[in-house]
This record gives C-alpha cells, sequence and structure tokens, in this order.
C-alpha cells in the first residue's frame, strides 16, 4: 500500500536524531511562546527565519510546525490557568476552563484539553497523509490559468473568513501583491520600483516584511495599550490526572471536536477559530443535562473545543501542503520559508522531495507525542512562566529581531527596513487594518505574476481564458461567491457574532 | 461632508494614495501587451485596483455610520519613536561598536519605550540579553558579524 510506504518514509525521516532534536526544540519553544505574554506563533516563526539559512529544509519546518502547534498547546494552558487565551483560537476554552480553574480542578482540565489536542492532532495527521496524494494529483493537472485562478480563490478565501472589513482585507492583499512587486522583473530584467538602491531591486525579503509587521509593530501597539494583568489563579496543580468519570464525559466530546475540526480547518482563514466555536455550541446543543453545566466548569466544553482547534490546525496544513496555499499567516510563513530554502511550493513538491513532505506529516504525530510529555508534566514551570512581566519579554523579542535581520545580508540596510515596516505595521494597527492579507499578498504574488503572464501567453493575451476553462472558471465562480456570500446580511452578522468575542 | 469613520477614511486615504503611488511609478517601466505583457504591466493594473479599493472604503468612512465615529485614538509616540529610533541605532552601530555594546544599548532603548522603566530591571534584562546573545549566535550558531568595538581592534 502506497499509503504505509509513505508514512515508512515519512517517519524514518522524523525519526532521525537531528529532526527529533528540532522538533522538540520547536515544541518547547512553541509552549514557551504560548504562556509568555504577549507573543504568538507569527511572530515567534518570523523571528525564526532569518536563522534558518544553515540549516536542511526538513528540519527547519519540522521546528516551525512544532513551534505552531506547541504555541496552539501553550494558549490552552493560558485559557485555563488565566483568563486570558494565548491564541484567539482557545478563546472559547475559557469559558470552562477558567472555572474549572477556580474549583481546584485546573489538572484535570489541563489534561483533558492536553490528552484531547493530542488524539485530535494524531487523527488529523492521519486525515493528511489520507488525503494528501489525491489531492496532490488533481492538482497536478492544473495549468498556470488553473494556478492563478486557484491563487486567487485561497487569496479571498483567507479573508472572508478572517475578521474586520472585507474591502479592507481585500485591499490589504492587493498592498502586498504590490509590495511584492518591488523586484527585479523577471522577463525583461527590469529592476521595479527599487528607488536606485542595488538590494532592493532584489525584492523586498519577506522576512523583513513578517518581523517588521508581526513581530515589532505589534510590541508597540502593546506598549501603547495599558499594561495586561495577569491574575494566576492557580499556583501549585494538585490532581493532574482526570478521574474516571471525567474520562466518560470528555472522550465523546474529543471525539465529535475531532471531527468537526477537521472538517472545519481546511476552510481558509478562521477555520480553526470557527472550530473551536462550533464545537462548543455543537457540546451544549447535544449535551442537554450535563453533570456541571456548561460556563460553570463542564469538562465537555474544554475537552471539545481543544480537539476542534488542534484538528483545524492540523488539516490546515493540507491546502498548504497539497497546493501551496497557505490558509493562514503561520502556514503562509512556513510557505515563505520553503521558498528560502529553494523549494518551490505546490502539488510537486510530494514528488520532488517525498522526504520532507512526508517526513513533516510524520514529524507532527512525533510532536503531539512530545508535547503530552513535555507539556503535563512539566506543567509547574510553565505556570511559574505565566508570570512573568511583558516588560522582560519584549526586549529579547526585539534583540532576535535585530540580529536575524542583520545577518539577512550583513549589513544595516535590512534592518532600517525592519524599522520602516515596524512604523507600517502600527500605522495598520492603528487603522485597523488586519496585516496577515498584506503577508498572504505578498508571498503570492510572483507566483501569480508568472502564472498570469504564463497563462496569458498561451492564450495569446486573451484574458477570457481564465473564465473560458472550465476548471479555472469554477474556481473563479466559487471565489466570487464567497465575496458575495460574505456580503449578505445574515452571514455579515454571523461573522461580526464570532469575531466579535474575540477583541 | 462629515468623516463616520476615522479609521476608515485614514486607511482609505493610504490605500488611494499608495496605489495611485505605484500606477504612477509603473509608467516608468514598458506597458507590454497582454500577449506579452512588461515590466509595467501589472504593477500599473494593481496599482489602481488599490487605489479602487480605497476609493470604496473612504466612500464607506463617509456614508455609512459607525459606532463612536471609530477614532483612531492617541498614537502612542512614546514606543514607536524609540523602538523604531532603537532599531535605526542598532543597525547602525552594529558594524562599529560590536555585538557587546549595540545589544546592550538596544534593550536599554526599547526598554525605555515601555511605561514601567526601571533602570535596575533594564541593566540587568541588557547583560543577561548580551551574554545570551553571544552564547547562541556568536558561540553556537557561529552567526559572522562584529563582536567587540572596531577600536577595540575586533
Amino acid at each position: 500500500m502506497d499509503w504505509l510506504n509513505n508514512l515508512a518514509l515519512g517517519f524514518s525521516t522524523a525519526l532521525t536524531s537531528q529532526n527529533l532534536l528540532y522538533a522538540f526544540v520547536g515544541t518547547l519553544l512553541g509552549i514557551l511562546i504560548g504562556v509568555l505574554p504577549g507573543l504568538g506563533p507569527v511572530a515567534t516563526i518570523a523571528m525564526l527565519l532569518p536563522y534558518l539559512h544553515s540549516m536542511d529544509a526538513t528540519p527547519a519546518l519540522i521546528m516551525l510546525a512544532g513551534v505552531y502547534y506547541g504555541a496552539q498547546y501553550g494558549g490552552s494552558t493560558m485559557a485555563i490557568l488565566i483568563n486570558t487565551p494565548g491564541e484567539s483560537s482557545s478563546a472559547v476554552t475559557t469559558l470552562d476552563g477558567q472555572q474549572m480553574a477556580r474549583q481546584g480542578r485546573a489538572g484535570a482540565a489541563l489534561a483533558a484539553a492536553g490528552l484531547g489536542s493530542f488524539f485530535a492532532g494524531c487523527v488529523g495527521t492521519v486525515i493528511i497523509a489520507t488525503f494528501a496524494v489525491p489531492l496532490t494529483k488533481l492538482a497536478s493537472q492544473f495549468d498556470a490559468a488553473e494556478y492563478f485562478s486557484l491563487m486567487v480563490l485561497g487569496l479571498i478565501g483567507a479573508v472572508v473568513l478572517a475578521s474586520g472589513s472585507l474591502i479592507k482585507a481585500i485591499a490589504m492583499i492587493v498592498l502586498g501583491l504590490l509590495l511584492g512587486q518591488v523586484n527585479r522583473d523577471l522577463i525583461s530584467g527590469a529592476a521595479r520600483f527599487s528607488f536606485d538602491i542595488p538590494q532592493l531591486s532584489g525584492g523586498i525579503s519577506f522576512v523583513v516584511i513578517a518581523m517588521g509587521i508581526f513581530g515589532l509593530g505589534e510590541i508597540i501597539a502593546k506598549l501603547g495599550q495599558p499594561a495586561e494583568k495577569r491574575d494566576v489563579s492557580t499556583r501549585d496543580l494538585k490532581g493532574l490526572w482526570p478521574t474516571r468519570q471525567d474520562f466518560k464525559e470528555a472522550w465523546p466530546s474529543v471525539l465529535r471536536g475531532t471531527g468537526l475540526g477537521s472538517l472545519l480547518g481546511v476552510l481558509p482563514g478562521g477555520g480553526a477559530l470557527l472550530a473551536s466555536f462550533a464545537s462548543y455550541s455543537l457540546e451544549k446543543k447535544l449535551i442537554r443535562q450535563p453533570r456541571v453545566a456548561f460556563g460553570k466548569g463542564a469538562i465537555q466544553g474544554v475537552a471539545g473545543p481543544e480537539s476542534a482547534n488542534n484538528a483545524g490546525a492540523q488539516t490546515r496544513f493540507i491546502p498548504m501542503l497539497t497546493l501551496g496555499i497557505p490558509p493562514n499567516a503561520v502556514t503562509a510563513l512556513m510557505v515563505g520559508a520553503m521558498t528560502l530554502k529553494g523549494i518551490q511550493p505546490g502539488p510537486q513538491v510530494m514528488n520532488s522531495s517525498p522526504a520532507l513532505f512526508w517526513g513533516l506529516i510524520a514529524s507532527m504525530w512525533v510532536g503531539h507525542l512530545m508535547l503530552v510529555v513535555l507539556h503535563l508534566p512539566l506543567m509547574g514551570i510553565w505556570v511559574r512562566l505565566l508570570g512573568v512581566p511583558y516588560r522582560f519579554v519584549f526586549p529579547a523579542v526585539v534583540v532576535f529581531c535585530c540580529i536575524g535581520a542583520y545577518t539577512l545580508g550583513n549589513e544595516g540596510l535590512d534592518v532600517y527596513m525592519v524599522a520602516f515596516f515596524a512604523l507600517v505595521g502600527y500605522v495598520l494597527h492603528k487603522l485597523g487594518c488586519e496585516p496577515a492579507p498584506l503577508l498572504l499578498g505578498f508571498i503570492f504574488g510572483p507566483l501569480m505574476e508568472e502564472n498570469l503572464r504564463h497563462a496569458l501567453q498561451t492564450s495569446q493575451g486573451d484574458w477570457s481564458t481564465f473564465v473560458t476553462r472550465p476548471l479555472s472558471a469554477g474556481l473563479l465562480v466559487a471565489a466570487a461567491l464567497l465575496v458575495i456570500a460574505a456580503m449578505l446580511p445574515t452571514i455579515r452578522a454571523r461573522r461580526e457574532a464570532i469575531f466579535g468575542e474575540e477583541s | 461632508m462629515k468623516i463616520k469613520s476615522q479609521k476608515d477614511f485614514c486607511s482609505g486615504l493610504m490605500f488611494l494614495v499608495v496605489g495611485l503611488a505605484f500606477a504612477w511609478g509603473a509608467t516608468e517601466y514598458g506597458f507590454g501587451s497582454s500577449e506579452q505583457p512588461g515590466p509595467g504591466y501589472l504593477p500599473f493594473g494593481l496599482g489602481l485596483l488599490l487605489a479602487l479599493l480605497g476609493g470604496m472604503v473612504l466612500f464607506k468612512a463617509l456614508s455609512i455610520e459607525s459606532e463612536g465615529g471609530d477614532r483612531i485614538g492617541k498614537m502612542a509616540w512614546r514606543p514607536l519613536l524609540w523602538v523604531v529610533l532603537a532599531i535605526v541605532a542598532f543597525g547602525l552601530l552594529l558594524p562599529r561598536l560590536g555585538l557587546v555594546l549595540t545589544v546592550p544599548l538596544l534593550v536599554v532603548m526599547v526598554a525605555w519605550a515601555g511605561e514601567e522603566f526601571r533602570w535596575r530591571e533594564a541593566v540587568l534584562n541588557a547583560v543577561v540579553l548580551t551574554a545570551a546573545s553571544w552564547a547562541i549566535f556568536i558561540w553556537g550558531l557561529k552567526l559572522a558579524m562584529p563582536v567587540w568595538p572596531s577600536f577595540a581592534g575586533g
């Protein structure tokens, strides 16, 4: 069976001592930033990017993926122990998790979240392995026109489900695409928008944009707000292991959450966020007479959404790995990291670098196992880190970003660019413009241009090629439908209801 | 005309201006034809598209009522200026002063950007982070960058 062979290759890649080490470092770092204040996976991955250049592609991506799901675990810990969700997707966990912690059952809540996430992560990994091959086969029939339309769909999809104003988000994509135009034109070799700065003709490094906007711009924004109060309610944890009854109550929720999350996670944009909310309301509907009421510390209200969240985080890798279309900022950064390593993202990755592809998938399973081992027993340490004030954290981030930026070209220019994009990031924050679409646009830009030109060349300059080729037309229609749907009043109200709660 | 959403008004204006600037800049490069698109083809189109979207945001900001005028609020000048300044200073000074002097300077400058600045903490943080940067980047990752000030012969 191919499926088994693939996984065997994956595990033999993921289980080398080097890759295990990087998975370990990644997950550890992930938990760390999940519990430390004011640091998210996006900022962290942006910060790590310049340091990847001495590494091979496979360990680099394994480490970045580890940061991502490690942060999910850390985020849920925060949601349970203090009333601030580390990640917006664990916002629902605060509802019952906090109550459980107040009643001295933090241990059970953490275990339910951790074990539920582990189960969901395992299932998610199997789903990726199953769907990767057929999806990749489908995508390899695509021509330039289809690719272009697919990217349009991917970009639109990513913003339709994101928070905030739709037009502004689309404008941010276009702004990102335009920033991607600062480069040397592929065909004529002309330097565009370089202002006669020779380094700029090589294009703006996406590392610089990501670090400036997501890392440093966010720091400035945070410093401008009143300091966050962290009230760690449970300093010492007793009875980490859930009771038999907890198990009995939690496992059906874990199963349901995993199913729901795996489905919704594939949706671009706020898939995982949607998943945890949907799972919570599903649990509330299905369990009519819970032993402990929802909102008062029901273990189902922790186990369901946490599983959904992690299953979603896992299946999110499907569009990125099989189609090269990242559905959110974290996977976009990973796609960017692949390009830094000289791997063209897209359906060909599976065939051109099978060890990377399957190794990454297998490492996700390994990483989840490590998380359970690292996260629960070391809970005491993580709890202590929760109380670290932000004023000790942000200077470290600035130092990492600055040194990283300097190493990009061993000169000051990249550092100045980071400073510029920190300013841009702060302004965007003040204007209520979500920065993630900009990054997506920037990463897609060059690929889109290439495919657009290619498609136009084959059609001899006829733009209608995008709508006369059935597959391409279908993808564009889907994109248009998404935009129309997002504008409909009922869905709009829903979008606001879901995303309103986090802000 | 009354601005009904300050945030949208300013972002619309920003998109409009940036879009037009890109489109105008693109006219310098060969436009080509749709069969053989030149280097200016796509940036011109995208610039106009951005300007159009900016116009739509602007129109919305002037026509649709928003809660409390959707005000931008106070700019956090102190963190903004100090963080940006600190980063620029880092880029400028690292080649001359080396890691051991530039990192502490950077740490103290950005710590100063925050509200709760305390000298003792900032100095402690600077020492720890400098040692950590040396250990991670120079000793561990063996990155090539100036460690000691150039006048100290580094």
